[in-house]
């Protein structure tokens, strides 16, 4: 399975990449915003994103609602990895059809639990 | 008090001369009087005037050259900045640091893990004296690779979790850099409510801002704990299920 994860900190792309990693998803790449990111989505054939919300360019809600409004990306499964943690932005963002949301600082372990829960979700639809 | 004596005689000997005319219907010489009395009035207002821009401009004049003031905008403010930029810098290394030295040891335990599984099956079958004497020989020798690699793996996994040690390092100098720009910030303040106090009540208090009415949602940063809208924010996980499972998730 290949994922794009997206943050424009270098620091929280290695560790979810870590994280990823140690889940058995090593099919990775990395994008700093919204706007390099949404190419590399359009172009390539990523099964999974995980976005930060808060960046220069794109902002990750930008970008999910770019994902949604494309014909081809609609239905990728979006997991938010953000430290915006007001109740409207987890409103906004389930609107836009965020598949999860876990707000920053989090543990590997709700990690896996948010991943494990979209799958399921997927697989029972 | 001599000065607003004469004056409130003036204003008496005016008072009474307005009085004297109108009894006496004497329409002109009392539009006179009154119109005199009116310029005084003017003329006090406009000494007060006089006296509010003078004390405005000496206090505002004293705070401009407050040295302090001077080398807080000069030296101090920018100097935070950079302080602040360090700041960033430090703890970015520290966990570019930190990271390196995961990712190295990482494949270290992985690859240990994997070996001592493998020997631990054939272990198992020598025990069960299932092994040949070739297979055995060829056991022995795994072993002893094994043994080789753990004690090298080990001491380099040592390196990594001292790179890990030193790499927190940062913490203490981040504490001390980040109070010193709290000591300014809390100094910026003070001259700032002495700069309202003096200025505030010569021009009458200003229509207070209105918060937080942002149109569109914007991105804020993290949640810090013990700054405002505390009810707005979410402050576990939890609580982010919990409002998206209300939501329907």
């Amino acid at each position: 399975m290949k994922i794009l994860i997206v943050d424009d900190f270098s620091t929280m792309r290695r560790i979810i990449k870590n994280l990823l990693r140690d889940l058995g998803f090593n099919n990775t790449s990395e994008a700093d915003d919204g706007a390099t990111a949404l190419p590399m989505l359009k172009a390539g054939d990523f099964d999974f994103l995980v976005t930060d919300w808060n960046m220069p360019g794109m902002q990750g809600i930008d970008l999910l609602k770019a994902v949604r409004a494309d014909a081809k990306l609609a239905n990728l499964p979006v997991l938010m990895v953000t430290a915006e943690s007001k109740r409207e932005q987890i409103v906004e963002a389930a609107q836009a059809g965020v598949n999860g949301y876990i707000v920053k600082p989090f543990t590997a372990q709700t990690l896996k639990e948010k991943i494990d829960k979209i799958w399921e979700r997927i697989e029972a639809a | 008090m001599e000065h607003a004596d004469d004056r409130s005689k003036q204003v008496l000997d005016q008072a009474e001369q307005l009085i004297m005319e109108m009894q006496e219907g004497n329409e002109e010489k009392t539009a006179q009087v009154l119109a005199q009395l009116g310029s005084i009035r003017e003329s006090l207002l406009y000494q007060e005037v006089g006296k509010m821009t003078r004390q405005l401009h000496n206090s505002l004049q004293g705070f401009r050259e407050d040295a302090r003031l001077d080398s807080m905008t000069a030296q101090d403010i920018p100097d935070a900045r950079q302080r602040l930029l360090h700041v960033i810098e430090l703890t970015q290394k520290s966990a570019d640091q930190t990271l390196s030295a995961v990712e190295n040891s990482m494949p270290l335990a992985e690859s240990i893990a994997t070996e001592a599984g493998e020997l631990s099956s054939a272990w198992k079958k020598f025990k069960r004296r299932e092994l040949s004497v070739d297979q055995f020989r060829e056991l022995s020798s795994t072993i002893e690779k094994f043994l080789g690699d753990i004690e090298t793996d080990a001491g380099a996994m040592k390196q990594n979790l001292n790179q890990v040690l030193m790499a927190q390092e940062f913490q203490d100098l981040t504490s001390q850099i980040l109070k010193k720009v709290i000591d300014l910030v809390e100094e910026v303040e003070g001259n700032l409510v002495e700069l309202m106090r003096l200025t505030g009540g010569m021009f009458g208090k200003p229509e207070s801002a209105d918060e937080g009415s942002v149109s569109a949602i914007e991105a804020e940063g993290p949640y810090v704990p013990g700054t405002k809208a505390v009810s707005e924010n979410v402050s576990s996980q939890d609580e982010v299920d919990d409002l998206l499972s209300s939501l329907g998730f």
